[in-house]
């Protein structure tokens, strides 16, 4: 079974690394800031609303804050252990700066780090993570972002960053190398880190979730400014800014 | 949404704009780079000393309220975040839903801003954007790769203010054009109603 998967994955990766020769250099144009596309707007509702009741579920109002020392190591853990998934995305995108980069932290934090416990690599050597996953890789080779979905459990997402999160699970070299039981163990780790950073940012996220008069379109705006920018910067912005004392609002 | 006459009013300006810039050697902005990035340095120090005053709760929104009130345009970000039924609104209704927003708004991001305790913000550069300046800033937190925060300054209400924020790409006029509306529906559009929700939301 994981001997078949790993075979399947790697032959998914050199099958995207010859698809990244082929395609890199037509980034897919990103939609204006104000566009939404939400034809499942019905269906994603109903999972926002199921998202939120196990939200509210698993975190109990006034539980947040910054995270102590096992949480840290925790959440350094989980970060330490994407770092060669994002290592082989970023070279499927032809980007060898934010690769190297991350090799580099890598190396750092699982050795002086203590195989990843603490971050070294940030706090001393202004190393911090490259974010990218495989969904700014289909961005890098020309794939638009589809319409908006809400994911059970994951939350907020596009059909070409579900396929992202999908594929990001087939090429990450640390489950490609791990056995049955260390890949229960990495999956464990990135839960028990999600709820870290979940308490970490209680605050916004309680804000969004339970203070808005519509959380739904407040999550779904935000997801999608806050990903445009990851993958197009201020560039992808610029073009819409809002000018109130232009706009016929403001009259 | 604009209607198609008020989007050809709106091609007009840009056209008469256009044509004044071509014009002239310089953009027509009273307001210039430096005055725009000082005056955000100096809405970043305030920033940085109520984080780290300590202050929570009421006392930290209260500080907030201040340093928006300070360097924001308060009145021409509540009526962008209103939207069009800022149009049918009374001057009343427009005055009572100003001073109901400002205080959402600290208390909304007064919460949130908990989330920046250690954070540092920096002005690290300002440039010139349609018809108004753009200051950026970022926040650095130790062992973190810095965010941006995005920081519209305009002098067209006869000051120099900030009329929107932009954090790694969230458009605050955005969201709050979102909330707003959506609060507003809640109310069927009636506006009283919803300056009331307003005094106790965010």
């Amino acid at each position: 079974m994981s001997a078949l998967g790993n075979s399947i994955g790697r032959g998914a990766a050199s099958a995207f690394v010859l698809a990244a020769v082929v395609l890199a250099g037509c980034a897919a144009k990103l939609p204006a800031p104000g566009e939404i596309h939400d034809p499942y707007e019905a269906e994603n509702r109903e999972t926002h609303d199921m998202n939120k009741r196990l939200d509210q579920a698993m975190f109990k109002e006034g539980s947040g804050g910054p995270p102590g020392p096992i949480g840290q190591a925790v959440s350094n853990l989980r970060n330490n252990l994407g770092l060669p998934r994002m290592v082989v995305n970023s070279t499927l995108q032809l980007r060898p700066e934010p690769a190297a980069k991350n090799t580099l932290r890598f190396a750092i934090n699982t050795t002086l780090g203590i195989g990843g416990i603490f971050d070294p690599a940030g706090h001393w050597f202004g190393l911090t993570e490259e974010t990218t996953d495989f969904g700014e890789t289909l961005h890098v080779w020309g794939v638009g972002e589809g319409n908006y979905v809400e994911l059970p459990v994951i939350g907020p997402s596009t059909e070409r960053d579900a396929v992202g999160r999908f594929v990001d699970l087939l090429i990450d070299p640390a489950l490609l190398l791990a056995n049955g039981e260390e890949k229960a163990a990495i999956l464990a780790l990135r839960i028990a880190a999600r709820s870290v950073d979940r308490k970490r940012y209680a605050a916004t996220v309680n804000s969004i979730l339970y203070d808005s008069a519509d959380s739904y379109a407040q999550s779904r705006l935000l997801y999608l400014q806050n990903r445009r920018f990851e993958l197009g910067g201020d560039a992808a912005t610029e073009a819409e800014l809002f000018d109130p004392y232009e706009d016929p609002y403001a009259e | 949404m604009p209607n198609d006459l008020l989007s050809r009013r709106n091609l007009m300006i840009s056209a008469v704009a256009g044509g004044m810039a071509a014009a002239m050697p310089l953009p027509a902005l009273a307001l210039n780079d430096s005055q725009a990035r000082a005056l955000i340095i100096k809405a970043v120090d305030d920033v940085n000393r109520a984080i780290a005053s300590g202050k929570t709760g009421p006392a930290l929104y209260s500080d907030f309220e201040r340093i928006f009130i300070k360097y924001g345009d308060v009145p021409i970000i509540a009526r962008s975040a209103l939207g069009v039924a800022a149009r049918q609104a009374s001057a009343a209704q427009m005055a009572a839903f100003t001073k109901a927003f400002q205080g959402y708004l600290s208390r909304k991001y007064g919460k949130r801003f908990r989330e920046f305790i250690g954070a540092r913000f920096e002005v690290v550069g300002a440039k010139p954007v349609k018809t108004f300046y753009e200051v950026k800033s970022t926040a650095i937190f130790k062992g973190q790769a810095p965010f941006e925060v995005l920081w519209h300054v305009s002098d067209k209400s006869g000051q120099d203010r900030f009329f929107n924020l932009i954090i790694e790409g969230v458009n605050l006029l955005a969201a709050e054009r979102t909330e707003i509306g959506a609060m507003l529906d809640r109310r069927r559009g009636n506006i009283d109603a919803l300056i009331q929700d307003m005094k106790t939301a965010g």
